[in-house]
């Protein structure tokens, strides 16, 4: 006789609670493929945690932020976000898109020189900028945005002793009516602040003045707060015409443009709420067109737009280690993927997919990394299949920071692979060894074992 | 191992708790465990009779056997002191 497929005993608890009125279904599709490479065939030869991240997403994606503000702005220019992932293969896809590199440390710098990218192609943010980088970023005719007016006087040092101008922007922060209000990174709007840098530089002329930058936060939920700040930044650039016939070259809105990842705490999903590139830039460009800018002196738009970019290119695949039930009989399951791969998991519900069909049937579930911490949690509650032991998933739209923020805490960092358009797949970054570890270390005389 | 005597399940694998008011459902083997328990088959029995029948090996279905079991003392509806 033959014998029936096995299923996992299961019995669910039925709740009366209430229902949803948007009727959100509850199914879970897997994600089989990856541009279509099985995921199953990129674990057995690259191994389990492995990140993955797809040109062919990472491309689409630029082009359709870039559309949405070219065909609404003349002059539009995209600037790379390198904290939001700076390995160089992620870097070059942009570049050869046509973005710019925006940097806020000296390695970001170097990074994005070695990545071919001149320096009059760098805009250089941060409150911490060592003069050794300053100077090396006045010599190379990088964009240094200011942050603070120690850093406005040290500029100023240095473009005496070099005998040169550096080409400077500000950052100003401002209240677009936003909580929280960001108001650490340069200089204030409301207060005068900005407007007094703004006159000091110009007073000086020890600097050229190129523009004004702002990055009023980030994920934002709400576009409006970006009309408000580009209206307050064209305020300052009419300011400087009417003041000294200045024209700036460029307005630069940062970035801050939020991804349809799921922000904890959301009742909706974040693919319902996260507004389109189309919205953020109705707000931008029409502020920018409505101000008092004269046609004429429209100043180049930048944009350094980073999450919103690359977060749905990125995947990390993983590999179910166990299930075990809590003392309240609340199921969990352990995974290989940790909170030192996936440190967005601290802010978002991730999804998390099986990676082949399962069937209809689920279980709420705690999904849980694989490091002996208690904060290792990738998600308190979703509802799951029920995958066993050495089954495959996929969580999704992690591009953004994982690779860049990611820590070697208990396991090393695995591989990360990207897809090419033609779906070829090439490793970008090999997985550390015990050995990437210990070259970095050194053992005093005293410690180490004599030899017999 | 039995189930508390005055739970009612349907064929369908609807499980109604009138002591406090709870209902849940079961999907097609965790009907036919429960209904097996209300017979008062040892575990042992039980789990000897679905290796026979479904396609799985020893160690994985008394892995989960025993996991449902759990859940069903978790959800109070077997016989106290078993």
């Amino acid at each position: 006789m033959e014998k029936i497929a096995f299923e996992r005993p299961f019995i669910k608890k039925l709740s009366a609670g209430m229902p949803s009125k948007f009727g959100m279904k509850t199914e879970i599709k897997p994600v089989t493929h990856i541009d279509d490479v099985a995921v199953e065939e990129l674990i057995q030869k690259y191994g389990s945690p492995l990140f993955v991240i797809s040109e062919k997403t990472m491309r689409e994606t630029y082009q359709e932020a870039y559309r949405a503000f070219s065909t609404r702005y003349p002059k539009v220019q995209f600037a790379w976000s390198y904290k939001t992932n700076y390995l160089d293969a992620v870097c070059r896809v942009f570049h050869q898109e046509g973005s710019w590199a925006e940097v806020v440390s000296g390695f970001e710098f170097d990074k994005a020189l070695a990545n071919g990218i001149p320096g009059n192609k760098i805009l250089f943010n941060g409150p911490d900028k060592p003069e050794e980088y300053l100077k090396k970023a006045i010599e190379q005719k990088a964009y240094i945005h200011i942050d603070h007016f120690d850093e406005l006087y040290t500029l100023k040092q240095l473009a005496a002793t070099l005998k040169t101008r550096p080409r400077v922007a500000i950052r100003v922060n401002m209240d677009v009516g936003i909580y929280p209000k960001w108001d650490r990174f340069g200089f204030n709007y409301e207060n005068g602040e900005a407007w007094d840098a703004l006159n000091r530089i110009m007073i000086s002329e020890s600097f050229e003045l190129e523009g004004l930058h702002a990055h009023i936060g980030t994920y934002m939920m709400t576009t409006e707060a970006y009309g408000i700040a580009a209206a307050k930044l064209a305020d300052l650039a009419t300011g400087l015409e009417r003041k000294y016939g200045h024209v700036i070259k460029y307005i630069d809105m940062g970035g801050g443009f939020a991804s349809k990842n799921t922000l904890k705490g959301a009742y909706l999903p974040g693919t319902d709420t996260a507004p389109s590139f189309d919205e953020y830039a109705e707000a931008i460009t029409s502020a920018l067109i409505n101000s008092g800018i004269k046609p004429e002196n429209l100043p180049m738009l930048i944009l350094e737009t980073g999450r919103a970019l690359i977060d749905d290119a990125g995947y990390l695949l993983g590999t179910v280690i166990a299930n075990k039930r809590l003392s309240s009989g609340y199921r969990s399951t352990i995974v290989d993927v940790g909170v030192n791969l996936l440190f967005t998991s601290f802010w978002y519900e991730h999804q998390i997919s099986p990676a082949r069909p399962t069937t209809q049937h689920t279980e709420e579930t705690a999904v849980f990394g694989p490091l002996c911490m208690n904060i290792d949690v990738i998600r308190e509650s979703m509802v799951f299949p029920l995958l066993k032991t050495g089954d495959r998933f996929v969580i999704s739209r992690i591009g953004a920071y994982n690779m860049t923020q990611w820590m070697q805490f208990i396991t090393l960092r695995p591989n990360v692979v990207m897809i090419d358009p033609e779906s070829k797949v090439h490793l970008i970054r090999e997985k550390e060894s015990l050995e990437t570890i210990r070259q970095q270390e050194r053992i005093p005389g005293h410690l180490q074992a004599k030899k017999q | 191992m039995s189930l508390r005597k005055n739970i009612a399940v349907s064929d369908s694998g609807f499980v109604f708790d009138p002591s406090s008011g709870e209902s849940y459902s079961l999907n097609p083997i965790g009907t036919e465990i429960v209904k097996l328990l209300q017979q008062g088959r040892s575990n042992e029995d039980i789990i000897r009779d679905l290796t026979g029948k479904y396609d799985v090996d020893d160690a994985t279905l008394e892995r989960y056997y025993y996991d449902f079991i759990g859940m069903l003392k978790q959800f109070n509806l077997l016989e106290n002191g078993e």
